[in-house]
């Protein structure tokens, strides 16, 4: 083997060729459109384009708008059921903890179509509550993924925390708010990355339950679909920079609160 | 009107959880004002629950708990002027140490410059000036240590309850610790209830012990009495190191065990079997022939401050402490002051001996083979190729470090005059009349007295052999 000596560095090698194939070359791909026009010259126009066309903000909104949304309700309904599950007595937890999760392994379509399929009974008429169904919708979807990472944070709580607030003169809705709640922030935030990030740009969800108003995801898509390469990859573009800008607030913010807690 | 001195009463408390074990059983107590008083005992004795029972956390099965003369048996622990100090301190991870110990005065809605002068002045007494706004995880863990006592004594409880909070300290910061917690409890004069596993740390620091033992109280005393008057073998077993004897009382203030009739202090009547305790550095080594018993060291253990040396005496070992060291082989002569051999009357006559497995991996006492199962004894071992005895990991179990330690009760054994027949034979040292049958001491030829309960009378210094059935012995190995 003179010729050719193993080391460890070498195992690294098809992990570097994947992330420059797939991750960096990709980048660089959607930066070089995002800043260029059809001519191929640098400009900022799609930039300033998608900040000055109302069509685009509004989708924006429209998009902040359903991830708000989703994320609330989400959570709303995520926490009671995530709490029960962690600190109640149930002698079968994990089937318990199964059932909330076993809709994730149906397809994803499958379900929706159900869905529509109930809304259309109860409403007579999808399209008129476009905004509520996609809602609905959306939450049907993420709800796990919520439910998940709130779950583990509080089951990996230490009691004695809770005992100690009891023994220190605290009611158990006092323990609670003063403790549990504050304890299982760092589960509530990597509940809400996984949530309001797909929510913004699940467009499936919306074409199916037909909600015609278009969300990011569309958008990009309806860009694509149109050979406008550079303008859709702007989009892109800023999407991506509103996902670094929410995880880096989000790490900051679980820096700050408590370290005991989970990420899932 | 009475004067009342008991702050908290435990009575007949017994828990038993969901799962049918009983944790504490029919456990009285009186704790006296200012006390300091440690609950003692090995893990899974009880303490622990019923420093819970006392905080509030369990609810006894039955029994009461009252507080200064009242009942608080079923109030939830935010009712109760009880605050505890947590085994790993509990302390809360999103907040700094002022909002850590100010956390029960803002729950009882106290003024915040109350709180800020309360907290200021007990973090004087922990000796963490200024560290206010320090976050918990920067702390060693001496000083969270010192954060959960200050935490729990802003509050000014009436009883503060500690629950091993010592355990995770490494052995010079606990000695401190044990010294400081000790003065605090002085200064303060608050009761003290303290949980540990660990007898020194319980003879420094306390009042009155409590040691416990499965979930019932063994004995309840002072250091000193309870280090130097055991009331059964578990607790001097549990309590410092002993050479605990099985043994009889064979006339006034003389008492019969380990092979020698000592000199003793305790009054105990003529016949009884008893338990005598020898503290390793209560026994003196001598020139062989002036001992009460002689023997031969077998191991000598440098322990910095003294000699560990283990000595065997015929069928019997000895373990003593001795700033003198002796060379392993040695002759030497055995002697215990009189006031150092605690006798105990035994409950139970249960005789135990040692047996050893023989080249052939089978068990032998005496010369005899005790036909058992030794496969069956030991725990997933089982028999190699050529019949050694194989552990669990597959290696040859060592038969030089492997004993087995025989139970058998006296009304199992039976005498014959037939001096061919039995486990082991002697004479009849002892008898005594128990209403409805003989309880005899027989004193055997290997040195091993044995007790055995017979209808039949028999006469002093009869010749016996000793029939021991297998299957009535109990085995426990030893290694």
């Amino acid at each position: 083997m003179r010729f050719f000596r193993f080391s460890r560095k070498n195992l690294c090698i098809p992990y570097a060729l994947y992330l420059i194939l797939f991750v960096v070359a990709p980048l660089l791909v959607l930066f070089y459109y995002a800043f260029t026009d059809g001519q191929g010259r640098f400009t900022c126009g799609n930039l300033t384009g998608f900040f000055t066309d109302p069509n685009t903000l509004g989708t924006l909104c429209y998009s902040f708008a359903i991830a708000i949304a989703t994320t609330i309700v989400c959570l709303l309904l995520a926490y009671p059921v995530a709490y029960i599950l962690a600190t109640g007595h149930f002698k079968t937890k994990s089937v318990v903890v199964m059932l909330f999760v076993l809709p994730m392994w149906i397809n994803f379509s499958l379900r929706i179509t159900a869905l529509k399929e109930v809304l259309t009974l109860l409403e007579g008429n999808l399209a008129r509550y476009p905004f509520f169904n996609t809602v609905i919708g959306m939450t049907y979807d993420f709800l796990p993924f919520m439910i998940l990472p709130i779950y583990t944070t509080i089951s990996k709580l230490d009691s004695a925390l809770l005992e100690a607030a009891l023994d220190l003169g605290a009611g158990s809705v006092q323990a609670f708010l003063h403790v549990t709640l504050p304890l299982s922030v760092p589960g509530i935030l990597s509940g809400i990355s996984m949530v309001f990030l797909p929510a913004m740009t699940n467009y499936v969800v919306l074409d199916m339950l037909y909600n015609s108003t278009y969300i990011m995801g569309s958008l990009i898509g309806s860009y694509f679909s149109a050979y406008n390469w550079h303008g859709g990859s702007m989009i892109a573009l800023i999407l991506l920079a509103i996902i670094c800008l929410f995880t880096l607030l989000n790490g900051e913010a679980e820096e700050s609160s408590a370290r005991g807690g989970a990420l899932l | 009107m009475e004067q009342r001195t008991n702050i908290i009463e435990l009575k007949h408390i017994t828990k038993i959880f969901e799962d049918g074990f009983a944790a504490v059983e029919d456990f009285n107590l009186e704790i006296g004002r200012g006390e300091f008083v440690t609950f003692l005992g090995p893990s899974g004795c009880g303490k622990t629950t019923t420093l819970r029972m006392i905080a509030g956390f369990d609810i006894p099965t039955s029994g009461e708990i009252l507080l200064n003369g009242s009942p608080i048996t079923h109030l939830p622990p935010n009712k109760r002027p009880i605050n505890t100090v947590f085994q790993r301190y509990a302390l809360f991870p999103h907040m700094n140490i002022y909002d850590n110990i100010a956390f029960g005065l803002k729950q009882k809605k106290t003024p915040k410059d109350i709180i800020q002068k309360k907290v200021k002045r007990v973090l004087a007494l922990v000796d963490l000036e200024g560290f206010e706004k320090r976050s918990i995880s920067t702390l060693s863990g001496g000083q969270q240590q010192r954060v959960a006592i200050a935490r729990a004594l802003v509050n000014e409880p009436e009883i503060l309850l500690l629950d091993e909070p010592l355990g995770a300290l490494d052995l010079k910061m606990r000695q401190e610790m044990q010294l400081e917690l000790k003065a605090m409890h002085k200064k303060l004069g608050i009761t003290f209830i303290y949980v540990t596993h660990d007898q020194e740390e319980a003879l420094t620091m306390s009042d009155k012990i409590v040691v416990m033992s499965k979930g019932k109280m063994q004995q309840i005393g002072s250091p000193e009495d309870i280090y130097n008057e055991p009331k059964n073998a578990f607790v001097a077993d549990f309590i410092g190191q002993s050479n605990i004897f099985n043994g009889i009382m064979t006339g006034k203030l003389r008492a019969r065990f380990c092979g020698g009739e000592f000199a003793c202090v305790d009054d105990v009547e003529e016949g009884t079997h008893i338990t005598a305790v020898v503290r390793p550095e209560d026994v003196i080594i001598t020139q062989p022939e002036q001992g009460i018993i002689e023997g031969v060291v077998s191991s000598v253990i440098f322990k910095g401050m003294h000699y560990e040396i283990t000595v065997e005496s015929g069928r019997y070992e000895m373990v003593i402490q001795s700033v003198k060291s002796a060379r392993v082989g040695e002759r030497v002569g055995m002697q215990v002051e009189p006031d150092n051999i605690h006798i105990m009357i035994a409950e139970d006559h249960t005789n135990f001996f040692v047996a050893d497995i023989n080249k052939d991996y089978r068990l032998e006492y005496n010369d005899t083979i005790l036909d058992t199962s030794l496969t069956r004894l030991i725990p997933g071992s089982r028999r190699g190729e050529n019949g050694e005895l194989l552990d669990v990991s597959g290696e040859v179990v060592d038969i030089t470090r492997t004993k087995v330690q025989v139970a058998i009760q006296p009304q199992n054994i039976t005498m014959t005059d037939d001096q061919q027949q039995g486990l082991v034979h002697g004479t009849i040292s002892n008898l005594i009349y128990k209403g409805d049958h003989y309880s005899y001491v027989i004193h055997t030829d290997i040195g091993q007295d044995f007790v055995v309960d017979d209808e039949y009378l028999w006469n002093m210094n009869d010749s016996v052999g000793l029939i021991m059935p297998v299957e009535k012995m109990t085995f426990t190995v030893k290694r």
